[in-house]
């Protein structure tokens, strides 16, 4: 978390509690986010990830704890909030039977736009969202992708200073995707503070500022993606001896490169060392070899990712969705 | 980018209230038109009403006192339609709970009653329009309002007042039922036994005792029995004030405890 921007935070939860029946859905959880960051909330189904958003949204009033949105109290000023906030839900909440124009401007209209400010506001999201060219149909008949993203739209009608973006991408194709987190990457860069839920790694890595992951109601960890990834360790710097070649004699060669001492996995028969950022070693290590005329078959970065990270926290594995297995890093 | 102008604050709740009706409102009428179950609801129904029951029953029920049997159905018809197409409303409410439409009005910095004053302001628009087509189906059958054109448009505006209590009713039953089919079913549910236990299709006098003492008091019955009076004539202000204390007391009811459970309820 970069420090300066902490003075001004947009969004700052404290000891936030709710249950449902029997259920702890949130178990005092504290959360910060800084004025034009971008949060991510990370965790598996179930976590609490949505009713976090919704007690933000003025949806659910917690049962303990507070919370303030841009400096508004999400209970005791939720009318407020409500005028800097923007939602977009898990499901795309759209009117299927209105087009997307008007579902746009019902929704700016609903917001205090004007009728002509709405409409106009309309125009340019429609723009925006590369819907122009579907305004005037009704939703029902949308895309998956085109209902996200005429949701996220309306979510954006009022240009709120907070957004919220429960799950944004689910459901969403490869292309949809990307479409989102470029959205996403330009509010930010105008300024808007987004918080947003996943349950995918990469997405959180990619996106966010600071990634708070929580696993059934709690906070387990926050921080960075680097700082995450430091917390299960660096990278692993691997190397196969040549044919012939004996490998305690390449433990020696790059011994002292890496941030703890060279070992000899026995199972591989690899030598494996613990690196702080595994390409910058890579040429010390390449220098070293070639002074010493150790011969080796192959070296690779193994760098560690948010899915080393979520796993090693909650000590299961997410719903296997591609991208979340695929190794950062490789051969070299 | 982010801060309001000043003009765009809402200052004046009544104001705001009104336009953010009429914009729900809007997006209720636009809906009843592109929605093939509403259409037929708010179309094929009532006319399917009026012809079936009036040749179906016409011959059988001789109601005193009345010519033709379609002046007596008729107003009966009136509270059935608008009863069996509140049952959409229901069904709508629970509609948008499922799909996040509530989450994202209630998350927007609008007046909290105007999704279920809108909704119902456009079932009143939507009766309007039932009660104009089935009155000029029934004219075609030989239906006559004989009661002055007063009288007429104290009936109408009786029938669409009971109208908008079925609608908060039905509202109130999306919301506490949060699911489509239950919720028209259950809507349906309450107001087929009022019906046929009221004078909708039979006066009251043929029905067995008990059943007399229960028909009398229905909310259906004295609507009816108002709307009778107002179409063919005769004393209309007893069962007139009774109805209205019922639509008044179902309103009482159903308005605050449905606007209090849209203010607390969320999807999922």
């Amino acid at each position: 978390m970069s420090g300066g921007a902490m003075a001004h935070p947009a969004i700052v939860a404290e000891g936030l509690v709710k249950r449902f029946g029997a259920v702890e859905a949130l178990a005092g959880v504290d959360l910060e986010v800084a004025a034009g960051k971008v949060l991510g909330l990370l965790g598996p189904n179930g976590a609490g990830k949505t009713t976090m958003v919704r007690i933000l949204a003025t949806l659910l009033p917690p049962d303990a704890g507070t919370a303030r949105v841009a400096g508004l109290d999400v209970v005791g000023q939720a009318a407020a909030v409500r005028r800097v906030v923007g939602l977009s839900g898990q499901f795309a909440a759209v009117d299927g039977y209105l087009t997307g124009r008007e579902n746009l401007q019902m929704i700016g209209q609903l917001s205090g736009l004007g009728r002509t400010r709405a409409r106009q506001r309309a125009d340019e999201l429609l723009d925006t969202f590369d819907l122009r060219a579907a305004a005037d149909r009704v939703a029902s008949g949308y895309s998956g992708g085109m209902r996200r993203r005429l949701d996220v739209a309306a979510s954006l009608v009022a240009e709120p200073a907070v957004l919220f973006l429960d799950e944004p991408t689910t459901g969403l194709d490869p292309r949809g995707r990307i479409g989102v987190w470029r959205l996403v990457a330009e509010l930010a860069r105008q300024g808007t503070t987004v918080l947003l839920t996943t349950q995918y790694l990469e997405e959180a890595d990619r996106l966010t500022d600071t990634i708070v992951v929580m696993d059934v109601g709690r906070v387990i960890a926050s921080g960075t993606s680097d700082e995450l990834k430091a917390q299960v360790g660096g990278d692993r710097l691997e190397l196969e001896a040549a044919a012939g070649v004996d490998p305690s004699r390449l433990v020696a060669a790059v011994d002292g490169l890496g941030t703890e001492a060279p070992t000899r996995d026995p199972d591989t028969g690899r030598v494996v060392m613990p690196v702080h950022d595994g390409p910058q070693v890579l040429a010390d290590v390449a220098a070293a070899l070639a002074a010493t005329g150790v011969g080796v078959a192959g070296v690779a970065i193994r760098r560690r990712s948010l899915d080393d990270v979520f796993l090693t926290l909650t000590g299961q594995r997410l719903p296997a969705e591609g991208a979340d297995l695929v190794e950062i890093g490789g051969e070299q | 980018m982010t801060t309001l102008a000043p003009e765009e604050t809402r200052t004046s709740g009544l104001v705001w209230l009104a336009a953010d009706v009429a914009t729900i409102t809007a997006r209720n009428l636009r809906r009843l038109v592109r929605v093939p179950t509403l259409i037929v609801f708010a179309t094929v129904q009532p006319v399917f009403f009026v012809v079936l029951f009036t040749y179906s029953f016409g011959g059988a029920v001789d109601p005193p006192g009345v010519q033709n049997y379609v002046d007596y159905l008729l107003p009966g018809i009136f509270v059935l339609a608008i009863a069996f197409g509140a049952s959409q409303t229901g069904v709508a409410i629970a509609d948008d709970l499922a799909t996040g439409m509530i989450d994202r009005f209630r998350a927007l910095p609008m007046t909290r009653s105007a999704v279920l004053a809108g909704r119902t302001l456009a079932d009143a628009i939507r009766n309007l329009f039932v009660l104009g087509l089935m009155t000029g189906v029934g004219y075609l059958i030989g239906f006559r309002f004989q009661a002055g054109a007063t009288a007429a448009l104290a009936a109408i505006g009786l029938a669409l007042l009971v109208g908008v209590a079925f609608s908060w009713a039905n509202a109130l039953i999306g919301l506490l039922v949060r699911n489509a089919e239950a919720s028209g079913l259950a809507g349906l549910l309450v107001v087929i036994p009022l019906v046929f236990t009221s004078s909708t299709f039979v006066p009251v006098a043929t029905m067995p005792g008990w059943l007399q003492a229960f028909a009398e008091v229905n909310p259906i019955t004295v609507t009816v029995d108002a709307l009778r009076a107002l179409t063919l004539g005769g004393p209309a202000a007893e069962p007139a004030w009774q109805a209205l204390v019922w639509i008044g007391a179902i309103l009482v009811v159903t308005m605050p405890v449905a606007v209090l459970r849209y203010r607390r309820i969320t999807a999922g």
